[in-house]
């Protein structure tokens, strides 16, 4: 039997050969690989306009091989707003961090997805804010322990953590909203494809969809990859209940009415 | 094109039409809410988009990535509104992104009124926002120059990619007056294409809009850039007018926008009394007309230069730094929404012909 050579691993196209600047451990990267993968496998990459935060994945254009836009710090929905309202026949997406959404963008998440601003939001949750080392964040869980709630976050002072998809499910225009994970390979594969609807959406030209990933910061947590996402399941998972919160693609999965 | 009756703040909506910016974000605020208002109705008859956000903060951040199209983009608004986009405005100068913003001032600072004001100088000129930048700013004084000098806003926010602003107090607003649009207007397909714009990256490598330079290396050689642009401007780009300035003139105002007009009021009042009295008046407000200023200052026959503004003496500081001690300055200056009327003027070039040495700055 001759040998075929058969690729069945490599390079999503969407992404560069750059050596990424996220700490050992840290999920950015296989969030970064899914979103690339989205835009390889609906074959957008050449249309495609991605809008970086400000956070550990300010330097995300470094990673994608697509256009890029660098936005102020929570206003990548605002700029994802105007491009995409000048350029319907581009494909827009957002990668924030949750103190770039949940907190200093968080007018500007809530207006663009109940304008039904036609883009993708990619939100990556961990917890806190990883690019300034380690402070709370709208998502802190209540009790853990930051260089900024040094006793561990008190819900008596501060609230409890914001869950944005509940959040943005209050309103009535956004058309797809789920909460996935990437602390194993399962759940990675569930996201993946959360990722890759959210954009076929936006090709199909329905409105706004965000797409919350629970990810882990094992640096700032002080953790081992390992522990972290440990932490992760034991910790953020019952808070934070995966899974859509609303979908008007698929009737199925149509928990809302309009 | 024959002329018609507009109001300010929609002759400057239709202006930019004219130019080919469709492209239109906003948030109400007086006095210029007129400009969301014409657009609302006029941007759908023409097919461009009109959106209403949910913040100047916002609004201004839209701006970035509208811009980032390669399209001519632009807003109005009013002070508190502008001091909320400063965010966004930093941030194109940076990223090299040519936009025009359009402030038509009130009186400050905080919420302020709602009546005209000049107070804003600062905030326009020297940089609003964080980082070393600067933004071209142009001041129409009537309704004509403020159609001619929008649509010029955008060749010049193109031609330096840079933004732009053009302040106008809240009478250049507010008030109506004949005006002219040219016969020929500028479609966007006629424009040169934007070569940089954001538009996928098919066959090339990805292009990235960024304000953010971590080496410091590139980020001082990103200011020097910025730098450069700024000299370029102040050579090429400065624009003024001189008002009946002649060699029997003792005393050279200095003015801008609606109190450039009630001195020329005031001047040709006086003219009438034989008492001769020339007007320096900046159409640019950066790149400042120095030079030119200078010029006229230190000619023999002017004893005094007197500035006067819709504010406590904003410009003034930039008269004295093209003046250089060469010549006395002088301020009157009414602020908070009072516009001076012509009569005012008159009695401090009187009272400054009289006493030269006593007439002093005025507070409002």
């Amino acid at each position: 039997m001759a040998e075929q050579n058969t690729t069945i691993f490599a390079r999503p196209e969407a992404m560069t050969e750059t050596i990424t600047h996220y700490c050992p451990g840290c999920t950015h990267g296989i969030i970064h690989r899914l979103v690339a993968e989205a835009i390889d496998t609906l074959g957008v990459r050449e249309r495609t306009v991605g809008v970086a935060p400000v956070g550990c994945s300010v330097l995300a254009y470094n990673y994608f091989f697509t256009d890029f836009l660098e936005a102020p710090h929570g206003r990548a929905p605002a700029l994802a707003t105007g491009f995409k309202r000048l350029r319907p026949d581009m494909i827009v997406f957002t990668y924030q961090g949750d103190g770039d959404l949940a907190s200093i963008g968080m007018a500007e998440i809530i207006h663009a997805a109940n304008r039904g601003e036609k883009f993708t939001a990619i939100f990556v949750n961990n917890a806190i804010y990883g690019m300034t080392g380690g402070q709370m964040a709208p998502t802190t869980m209540p009790g853990q322990i930051t260089t900024t709630c040094p006793s561990g976050r008190n819900v008596a002072q501060v609230g409890y953590p914001i869950k944005m998809v509940e959040l943005l499910s209050g309103l009535v225009t956004p058309m797809y909203l789920e909460r996935v994970s990437v602390h194993d390979p399962q759940h990675i594969v569930m996201a993946k494809r959360a990722i890759r609807k959210a954009f076929q959406y936006q090709i199909d030209n329905q409105c706004f969809s965000l797409i919350e990933v629970l990810s882990t910061c094992p640096t700032n947590w002080g953790k081992t990859p390992t522990e972290a996402t440990d932490w992760l399941t034991e910790h953020l998972l019952p808070y934070y209940p995966l899974g859509c919160t609303k979908d008007f693609g698929t009737k199925e999965d149509n928990s809302g009415s309009v | 094109m024959a002329k018609i009756l507009m109001k300010g703040n929609e002759a400057i909506a239709e202006a930019a039409l004219k130019a080919g910016a469709l492209n239109y974000f906003c948030y109400p605020i007086t006095p210029q809410t007129e400009v969301a208002e014409y657009l609302a109705r006029r941007m759908p008859e023409v097919g461009g988009v009109f959106l209403q956000g949910e913040s100047e903060l916002a609004v201004a951040n839209m701006l970035f990535g509208a811009s980032a199209t390669g399209k001519r983009v632009f807003t109005t608004s009013s002070s508190p509104g502008i001091s909320l986009m400063q965010e966004a405005i930093s941030y194109m100068a940076g990223a090299q992104l040519p936009v025009v913003i359009v402030n038509i001032m009130r009186g400050g600072p905080g919420l302020g009124g709602i009546l005209p004001a000049q107070s804003d100088y600062f905030q326009a000129t020297k940089a609003g926002g964080h980082g070393d930048y600067r933004l071209l700013v142009l001041a129409p004084s009537t309704i004509q120059e403020a159609v001619d000098l929008m649509m010029l806003s955008f060749h010049l926010a193109d031609k330096y990619r840079n933004p732009v602003m053009m302040i106008g107090d809240g009478m250049i607003g507010q008030m109506m007056e004949p005006v002219e649009f040219p016969d020929k207007y500028v479609e966007p397909e006629e424009l040169p294409e934007k070569t940089w714009a954001a538009t996928g990256a098919k066959g090339r490598k990805p292009y990235v809009i960024k304000s953010l330079f971590l080496d410091p290396v590139l980020l001082e050689k990103n200011s020097w850039v910025l730098h450069e642009k700024y000299e370029q401007m102040k050579k090429n780009e400065v624009r003024y007018e001189r008002y009946k300035i002649s060699e029997k003139n003792e005393i050279l105002l200095v003015a801008y926008g609606t109190m450039a007009r009630i001195c020329q009021t005031a001047i040709d009042d006086l003219e009438a009394e034989g008492i001769s009295v020339g007007l320096f008046r900046p159409i640019t407000l950066f790149p400042f007309p120095e030079k030119q200023i200078q010029e006229e200052a230190v000619k023999k026959n002017v004893k005094n230069l007197l500035v006067i503004e819709m504010s406590t003496a904003q410009m003034c500081e930039d008269v004295e730094r093209a003046v250089l001690g060469k010549k006395p300055i002088k301020f009157f200056g009414r602020t908070g929404g009072i516009v001076p009327a012509p009569e005012e003027v008159i009695q401090q070039i009187k009272q400054l012909l009289a006493k030269p040495k006593s007439a002093s700055r005025k507070k409002a």
